[in-house]
């Protein structure tokens, strides 16, 4: 059984075509870069894959099942930017809130959910920072915290949007490493990115978005320069292409 | 007037009045304390300032019809929040705008209604202000019990409030009713608001939900913490607000709102690490940050995003 269906998806937002006829499949060990200009539809596909958009025609489904927000076994790891960073809490604790839905109502977390932040905190390397108010982390070390959230409840697909962007090269190519390991672990892992050099250089696989999926395949069978010319709309003198052919 | 005095006349069978008025603005303060550093921590100062004046119409009809206040305060603050809550949905309109147009409107409406009552302005300026004599007994209890409820419902729902204020997509996406959750805290901090109108008035009662948890956010970074002192500041405030109101004769509301600006300030001042003169030693001394094994020294707090 595949992690990730995604069939014939139609999604409008506002009235307005977002996605058309989307059709695209993850499996785990598969680490998936999410490639396409501003306005693509990277983040309503995500959203749409954890069932927070509407959507009008086709489905997608999780391990066989339905998506449903809170029951489905997807790890979300949002844009850096949405998360209150300068909200009074330690690394631990924001971790430990990414069990809540799970949890339910009423019931204080017990001992298998401080295990399972204690391993998420592990598998990111950040346990000697538990203790640590969020506020005092750098750019690196907050999308770290962001991606032991999205694990604390061992999920087997992982969705990451946007997780390069304001980082510096050497913090991107670890966080890349730890993505790609953690795919290799046997989650399926769907990021998107604008960064080019970073999803050539760590994903298995690359899916190029515009409305519509315009390629998908491994980085070293689109070397069609065609198709990232249709995906980003730039002539063929576009730095962006020397970018892709050198990758 | 010493300590002594005011603890004596605190058990004065003839000033009955002042240990219930006490009993109120403590028990109004640390509830609102607790409240108050969601208010803060979400950035709702705002919708605070709505519910204040909301709620005014409540309470001039039941003044007019001789009703309790607590009470008719508490439909009209609902009320009010939920429109704004439910107008909130249409995204042309900013909340904010909207939060303008309800608060001012309600209060007006309240003035309208306020001014059919004999004898209203005395009243009027005791709804704004804030008074310490006429309490009913039932109010005490209604406080107490109000309070208490207020309270229980914050630490039944703690994780899911602070899920949403970390990141209401991220709250979404676990599946939690992160529009439900907003009209509960809206409603909550309606509530609190209500039940400290009395004896702080109308126009302060904000200082009550921000100050104290503004200045408990400046001594920790634990929300835990910051959820104890905030209450602790708030209650200390009240009572040592009404003790100096009671010596100087001094209206009650405003000494207890300067008591808690003062200690906002010296907190703002002093704060063992977000204090003023805390931060300009660190940046005298620049201590190294701790190198990171993973991806490097930590940069300064606030400054990466």
């Amino acid at each position: 059984m595949r992690a990730l269906d995604i069939e014939h998806l139609d999604v409008d937002l506002g009235g307005r075509p977002v996605l058309r006829d989307v059709r695209l499949h993850l499996d785990r060990g598969e680490l998936v870069g999410l490639l396409g200009p501003n306005g693509a539809g990277k983040t309503t596909l995500l959203r749409a894959v954890l069932a927070l958009v509407r959507t009008r025609n086709g489905r997608v489904l999780v391990e066989g099942r339905p998506a449903r927000p809170g029951r489905s076994a997807i790890g979300y790891v949002p844009q850096r930017h949405e998360f209150a960073w300068d909200f009074p809490i330690s690394v631990e604790h924001v971790v430990l809130s990414g069990r809540t839905g799970r949890l339910g109502l009423l019931r204080r977390p017990g001992v298998a959910d401080w295990r399972a932040v204690g391993d998420a905190l592990d598998r990111v390397q950040l346990s000697g920072l538990r203790r640590r108010p969020v506020a005092e982390l750098s750019g690196g070390q907050r999308q770290r915290v962001l991606v032991a959230r999205a694990l604390a409840l061992a999920p087997s697909i992982l969705l990451l949007d946007e997780p390069f962007t304001g980082l510096d090269m050497p913090t991107q190519e670890l966080l890349g490493e730890l993505f790609a390991s953690l795919a290799r672990e046997g989650r399926a892992v769907l990021m998107t990115t604008h960064d080019l050099v970073a999803a050539v250089e760590s994903c298995t696989r690359l899916v190029l978005l515009n409305g519509r999926v315009i390629a998908d395949g491994r980085p070293d069978e689109l070397h069609d320069v065609e198709v990232w010319m249709r995906t980003f709309g730039v002539s063929e003198t576009s730095p962006l292409l020397k970018l892709v052919k050198a990758g | 007037m010493s300590i002594t005095d005011f603890l004596t006349d605190l058990v004065n069978p003839d000033l009955a009045f002042l240990p219930k008025a006490l009993a109120v603005a403590v028990m109004s303060s640390i509830v609102c304390g607790v409240v108050g550093c969601y208010v803060v921590l979400r950035g709702m100062a705002f919708i605070g300032d709505a519910v204040a004046h909301a709620v005014f119409p409540g309470l001039a009809i039941a003044f007019v019809l001789q009703g309790s206040l607590v009470l008719g305060g508490a439909v009209a603050g609902v009320a009010t929040a939920l429109l704004i809550a439910i107008f909130s949905q249409n995204r042309r309109v900013r909340e904010d705008s909207l939060i303008g147009v309800f608060l001012v409107a309600a209060f007006a409406l309240g003035i309208v209604i306020i001014s059919q009552a004999p004898g209203y302005a005395g009243s009027l300026q005791q709804f704004l202000f804030g008074s310490i004599t006429g309490i009913p007994d039932r109010d005490l209890v209604l406080v107490g019990f109000t309070g208490l409820v207020i309270l229980g419902l914050l630490l039944a729902l703690h994780k899911e409030f602070v899920a949403v204020c970390l990141d209401r997509e991220m709250a979404r996406s676990m599946g939690l009713p992160v529009f439900w959750l907003d009209i509960v805290l809206y409603v909550l901090v309606t509530l609190a608001v209500v039940i400290s109108l009395q004896t702080i008035g109308n126009v302060l009662v904000l200082a009550l939900l921000i100050t104290p948890a503004a200045a408990a956010r400046l001594l920790t970074d634990r929300l835990g913490v910051m959820m104890l002192l905030a209450p602790a500041i708030g209650g200390t405030s009240a009572f040592v607000g009404l003790y100096l109101s009671w010596s100087y004769d001094t209206p009650v509301g405003g000494i207890i709102v300067l008591v808690a600006t003062a200690v906002f300030l010296i907190a703002w001042l002093f704060a063992p690490r977000h204090g003023l003169l805390a931060k300009r030693r660190t940046r005298l001394r620049q201590p190294p940050a701790e190198p990171d094994p993973v991806t490097g020294p930590a940069v300064a707090a606030g400054n990466a995003h």
